[in-house]
């Protein structure tokens, strides 16, 4: 972020071992850079100022006593979806305003045992519903390459600020591409792991059988750090994958002759915006170029992932958010008449326009008559959809094609029809319908705004997933390019 | 497939909703163009697909039955907006 500090997770956790700075520096130089920057992206929530100087202090201590993990020290945002127990856990909804959590998240559990910062909870859509960070009850988050441009969503809080250079690292969640559209609008690397991989326990749920939490970060070797800390079976998640711990970045730095990229034709077509669709033919001639074989693979049922994914998402949604009653926890209405006006009331001041539009949505298909004409309809497809994986991966290794079909988009643009929104994930609900692992790189730039590149794995793949985009990016530049008016002239 | 504004009325009962009445026909509007979009799936034949509830092919973990956790009961109503003598606060329900 400076001439002082290296960027990459890699280099500071380095730096901090050698003892060439403390934590604590690094740390106050970080929230120094939110202070200055932070009012004009918005992309944290809260920023946790004294908390996260004694945790930089504890890190410091460890590390003189060499007791320190691979990451003690370094610091990281956190998307405001993870609960904590010491600080507001507001999941960008004025329901949970309020909300300090009993207890800490698995993957807060392990990044405070790995002896990591938390700078702050960023800023994301409400209850990680929407596309563009602009369903927030804090407002908006601004791209830092156009901050008249939305940075994506729902985790573009973590994306805006590791792109800006307010923290080198955080984590996000992916329902239906909220890890990769925000990195790919923000010109940053973000993975989407396997489902099953990250624990769900204490990550806040938006759709349970879509949903999982994953890095977020500069470069592939800087993911498969993070991966390291936040992976791992919890049995409190009951669908957490009870595998053994493995080294996410054991296949970094290692040559990629025998993979083979498929290119699915469907991703290509005339909804990719063109230029956009030139810069991934290079990426993929670059490819190619490193020793990977590429061919082109058909998922035929592709333009059917949005329409499924939307009825699945909101009809978890509609159940899991079932749970605001205004009574436990959360906002609750004044002068409630009886039990169902207080329901009704604190549900409605609650929750934003788009939670409360899911809502309806989500019980509509789950209502009796409707039910097997979409949710048993949508579950059909879903396995139509993964069998399109299944037979792709019998072929090819990887998948490659872009993140989003276009850049980021102007804030507002968008809001006299929200399904409009719903089309700028059509590259990425599949993955999550299908519960493979995924992740967006930088690979060029349209008219100064950062183009994404998406690969996709086989289950369980993120090493080599990690692998391959890490020796892209030890031959091209794109994800060292930093946004210039937010970055200029950075802490010293 | 569009919806009416009584449906929209019925749903919002049905999700505990408090919606005012000038907003019902915009909801009814935009829950029908959500409604269209995902209507694409009937374009699809999915006669004897079996429907995929989940990511994971895999049977639900069971755990031994026994007690994992005390009582929390101060730690949790710490959150909960009304509570007196450690009982949640609601209008009155029996007369």
């Amino acid at each position: 972020m400076s001439d002082q500090f290296p960027s990459s997770v890699a280099q500071l956790a380095a730096g901090l071992r050698d003892g060439e700075y403390s934590s604590v520096e690094l740390t106050k130089a970080y929230l120094t850079r939110i202070s200055e920057h932070d009012d004009a992206l918005n992309s944290f929530i809260t920023v946790c100022d004294e908390s996260a100087l004694a945790q930089a202090r504890a890190a410091d201590a460890a590390i003189a006593a060499g007791a320190a993990n691979n990451l003690c020290g370094v610091p990281y945002a956190n998307k405001d979806i993870f609960c904590t127990s010491d600080v507001r856990t507001s999941c960008g909804s004025k329901m949970l305003d309020n909300f300090i959590a009993p207890y800490d998240a698995g993957v807060v559990e392990r990044l405070n045992a790995a002896g990591m910062v938390m700078l702050g909870k960023t800023n994301m859509d409400e209850f990680a519903m929407g596309s563009s960070n602009e369903t927030s009850f804090y407002g908006r988050t601004c791209n830092p390459w156009d901050l008249s441009r939305v940075p994506g969503g729902s985790s573009g809080g973590s994306a805006a600020a590791v792109a800006a250079s307010l923290a080198p690292i955080a984590t996000g969640t992916d329902t239906g591409g909220s890890i990769r559209q925000p990195a790919a609008f923000c010109g940053i690397s973000g993975l989407k792991p396997t489902y099953g991989r990250v624990s769900r326990y204490g990550m806040i749920a938006f759709a349970s059988s879509l949903d999982q939490g994953g890095p977020m970060g500069r470069t592939a070797e800087d993911l498969a750090l993070l991966m390291n800390v936040i992976a791992g079976f919890d049995e409190r998640d009951s669908t957490s994958l009870e595998m053994p711990d493995e080294d996410f970045g054991r296949l970094l730095n290692k040559p990629i002759e025998n993979a083979r990229i498929g290119v699915p034709s469907e991703y290509f077509g005339p909804d990719l915006d063109a230029e956009i669709g030139a810069l991934l033919e290079r990426a993929i001639a670059e490819f190619e170029k490193l020793g990977a074989t590429i061919c082109e693979v058909s998922l035929p049922n592709s333009q059917l992932a949005i329409p499924a994914y939307y009825v699945i998402a909101l009809a978890e949604c509609s159940s899991n958010l079932s749970r605001y009653d205004g009574i436990r926890f959360g906002h609750q209405c004044e002068n409630a008449v009886d039990l169902t006006d207080l329901y009704e009331r604190s549900r409605a001041e609650g929750f934003g326009e788009e939670v409360k539009r899911r809502i309806l949505v989500g019980t509509y298909a789950l209502s009796s008559g409707y039910y097997d004409a979409y949710y048993r309809k949508a579950q059909q497809i879903r396995r139509l959809i993964k069998q399109d994986f299944v037979n792709a991966f019998d072929d090819v290794d990887f998948l490659i094609g872009p993140t989003t079909p276009d850049v980021a988009f102007t804030a507002g643009c968008h809001s006299s029809d929200p399904v409009t929104m719903y089309l700028s994930d059509i590259y990425t609900t599949a993955v999550n319908l299908a519960g493979l692992p995924a992740l967006s790189i930088p690979a060029g730039q349209v008219s100064g705004l950062p183009v994404g590149l998406q690969l996709i794995g086989n289950y369980f793949s993120e090493a080599a997933m990690l692998g391959l985009a890490d020796r892209y990016q030890k031959n091209s530049s794109w994800h060292l390019s930093h946004p210039s008016e937010i970055c200029a002239g950075g802490p010293s | 497939m569009s919806i009416s504004d009584d449906e929209v009325r019925a749903m919002a009962k049905l999700a505990r909703l408090a919606i005012e009445e000038s907003d019902i026909p915009i909801y009814a509007e935009q829950v029908s163009h959500i409604l269209e979009l995902v209507g694409q799936m009937n374009d699809v034949d999915t006669t004897d697909v079996e429907p995929m509830a989940h990511p994971q092919d895999l049977v639900a973990r069971l755990r031994p039955d026994r007690v994992t956790e005390s009582d929390n009961r101060d730690a949790f109503q710490r959150n909960a907006p009304r509570t007196e003598d450690g009982l949640y606060l609601v209008p009155q329900v029996i007369e």
